[in-house]
């Protein structure tokens, strides 16, 4: 007969209490689609942004393409949401009601509002159609685009995971900085290298500010850090590392002079974005299913008399 | 932020009804699996078997899409009987034990053999109706809480929202499922299926504030009885879910039946939440600018 005395799951490096070793929570069904959608989110976004003050800055050529990025990126993401559904067909459920305490909620709406407004300022892009809803649709896609970037990682850490709810002050700027470096990524492909100036201060800025963010994150994460660091996530972030080092060096060392060049760079870059969003993902599959993860530190805040009263003997 | 949760009778006017729940007295359950049956049935559940899976006498291994009820099975060496540090009052308590049902010991081998149906906790902070983008999660006349199949749409948000791990995805169906605690058939004035079923009154189902006063009853009973480590779980307001429709008496910490032990609904943290969110649009949209109109000439 076995003997379970319930010991074996870790925190801290001590063992801790569970059943059967078995996970306390479950295991976030969200599938591929989902962390897609954060990178491709944040890339609209954010590019919409770009784009309207490349116009208001007088740079048409890169305005033009950062709004098409804009358009598509925003036309992708919906698909990628749907898809992912375990009911594809009740899509137009979420636009049932408004719900402030549900992140994809309000996500839901930004993305519909957001979509429509790049659909319309790209089309008159390059048809000259809708003149007049072009000039609400611009600045309106451009500020939808803010929340946009942002929201996703608000939703991530609006939930039970341990390491996406402990991250819940660092992520939104990880996903701020990672869809500034997308949008600039995207327009180093999409834009001639005389045009291109602004793209290439964002994406190095970016590739900096994501850097700190994600370092200051993992820091203050202390031990919930740990599903960052191991399993794929672990490989992820270290190929998102690797992708955007090179990418910023080559776009430092030959950006400015080879369209070529600034592309390659650009796709290293649009590369690491996305290996960061599936770092993301994953060390949140890893803590919530890993039990030591979830009871550790919730046995250690009772312990320390900073429980929330559940027990009582 | 919070929510103000607790006013949902109001929205159901002359319709609203007491709060109703489980008490889910563990120190009396022989792990009979008749909960776990009685719910399939009753709800025509799909089958979840796990086959032998070496954890005690479980088969279905947790809550989820197709098990509503769970009963965990946990063996223990303790030392059989009145526990360590008992006082002689205590341990002369002890030729009582037998009679008031805490006897779940192997006696001789010092095998202690815990068992506990598991549920839905039906939170008043439910977090997975807060976040539930459809609103196919909604709060019953009853205080439970219940996903509409007709709404869901499988986004599956409250699976990772819900602290407890209740909500899971039905494969090839879908959407996601969890206890009901038998809507229906409150509605037609019977008990849940499970509770029905329940031989030993493990489960007890009644008015919430019924139940509560009935649990510190039975720890008081317990305690003088020896058992130090029984515990109350969720059995009132002050914890991290703002009470629960359903509460348990157990006999060790919850983590050692898969509870965890400080449960808190995600949304209260949904202030600082949004404002980080904000704060790093903010962010963003300074950045973009610093980028388009920061450069030389
Ligand atoms: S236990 Fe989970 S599924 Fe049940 S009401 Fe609470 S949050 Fe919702």
């Amino acid at each position: 007969m076995s003997v379970d005395d319930g010991r074996a799951a870790t925190w801290e490096g001590n063992p801790v209490r569970s059943y059967h070793e078995q996970p306390v929570l479950k295991k976030p069904i969200w599938t591929w689609e989902i962390p897609t959608y954060f990178f491709t989110g944040g890339l609209g976004g954010a590019s919409a942004g770009l784009a309207q003050l490349a116009e208001l800055q007088g740079n048409g050529v890169l305005a033009r393409r950062a709004w098409t990025t804009a358009a598509a990126a925003a036309a992708v993401s919906p698909t990628l949401l749907i898809s992912d559904l375990g009911r594809p067909k009740r899509f137009l459920n979420m636009l049932r009601m408004f719900k402030v305490s549900s992140p994809m909620s309000v996500g839901s709406w930004i993305l519909v509002a957001a979509g429509t407004c790049n659909a319309t300022v790209t089309l008159n892009a390059w048809t000259g159609a809708l003149p007049r809803l072009r000039q609400i649709a611009a600045p309106a896609g451009a500020l939808l685009g803010l929340p946009m970037s942002t929201y996703t990682a608000a939703l991530v850490a609006n939930t039970a995971v341990p390491a996406w709810h402990e991250a819940r002050r660092e992520l939104p700027f990880v996903f701020a900085s990672g869809a500034a470096l997308s949008a600039g990524a995207a327009a180093l492909i999409t834009t001639p290298p005389a045009y291109a100036a602004p793209a290439r201060r964002l994406a190095l800025g970016a590739v900096v500010c994501e850097m700190v963010s994600s370092m200051m994150m993992e820091h203050r994460l202390g031990e919930h850090a740990r599903p960052y660091k191991e399993g794929l996530a672990g490989k992820l972030g270290w190929a998102r590392r690797l992708s955007m080092v090179a990418g910023a060096a080559m776009l430092h060392r030959r950006g400015e002079s080879s369209h070529l060049a600034a592309a390659g760079a650009g796709s290293m870059l649009l590369a690491g974005a996305l290996a960061k969003r599936w770092q993301v993902f994953r060390a949140g599959v890893q803590s919530a299913t890993d039990p030591g993860n979830v009871i550790g530190p919730q046995r250690a805040a009772v312990e320390r008399g900073e429980g929330h009263g559940a027990v009582r003997r | 932020m919070t929510l103000d949760v607790r006013q949902w009778s109001a929205t159901y006017g002359a319709d609203s009804k007491p709060r109703m729940g489980f008490f889910t007295d563990t120190s009396i359950c022989i792990g009979c699996k008749a909960c776990e049956v009685a719910c399939k049935e009753w709800n025509q559940i799909p089958t979840s078997i796990q086959g032998f899976t070496g954890n005690s006498y479980d088969n279905t291994i947790a809550l989820g899409a197709n098990t509503w009820r769970h009963v965990a099975f946990v063996e223990q060496r303790l030392p059989a009987g009145v526990e360590e540090g008992a006082s002689p009052v205590e341990a002369s308590a002890r030729a009582q034990a037998i009679n008031w049902g805490v006897q779940t010991y192997q006696e001789g081998d010092g095998l202690r053999w815990l068992m506990a149906s598991d549920v839905c906790k039906h939170c008043t902070e439910a977090a997975c109706l807060e976040v539930c983008p459809t609103g196919a999660l909604f709060r019953t006349e009853f205080g439970t809480v219940v996903v509409q199949e007709d709404v869901c749409n499988g986004c599956g948000y409250c699976v990772a929202a819900c602290p407890f791990g209740v909500l899971d995805q039905r494969e090839d169906d879908g959407r996601v499922w969890k206890c009901t605690l038998c809507y229906d058939r409150l509605k037609d004035g019977l008990e849940p299926a499970c509770a029905k079923a329940c031989p030993t009154d493990s489960i007890q189902f009644g008015e919430l504030a019924e139940l509560r006063s009935r649990a510190e009853r039975r720890l008081d009973q317990l305690q003088s009885a020896g058992q130090r480590r029984a515990q109350l779980y969720l059995a009132d307001d002050e914890n991290g879910v703002g009470g629960a429709g359903a509460f348990f008496l157990l006999l060790d910490d919850p983590e050692v039946y898969g509870l965890p032990p400080d449960p808190v609904d995600t949304t209260r943290d949904l202030g600082s939440i949004w404002g980080a969110t904000a704060a790093a649009g903010a962010a963003l949209a300074l950045g973009l600018a610093a980028a388009v109109f920061g450069g030389r000439g």
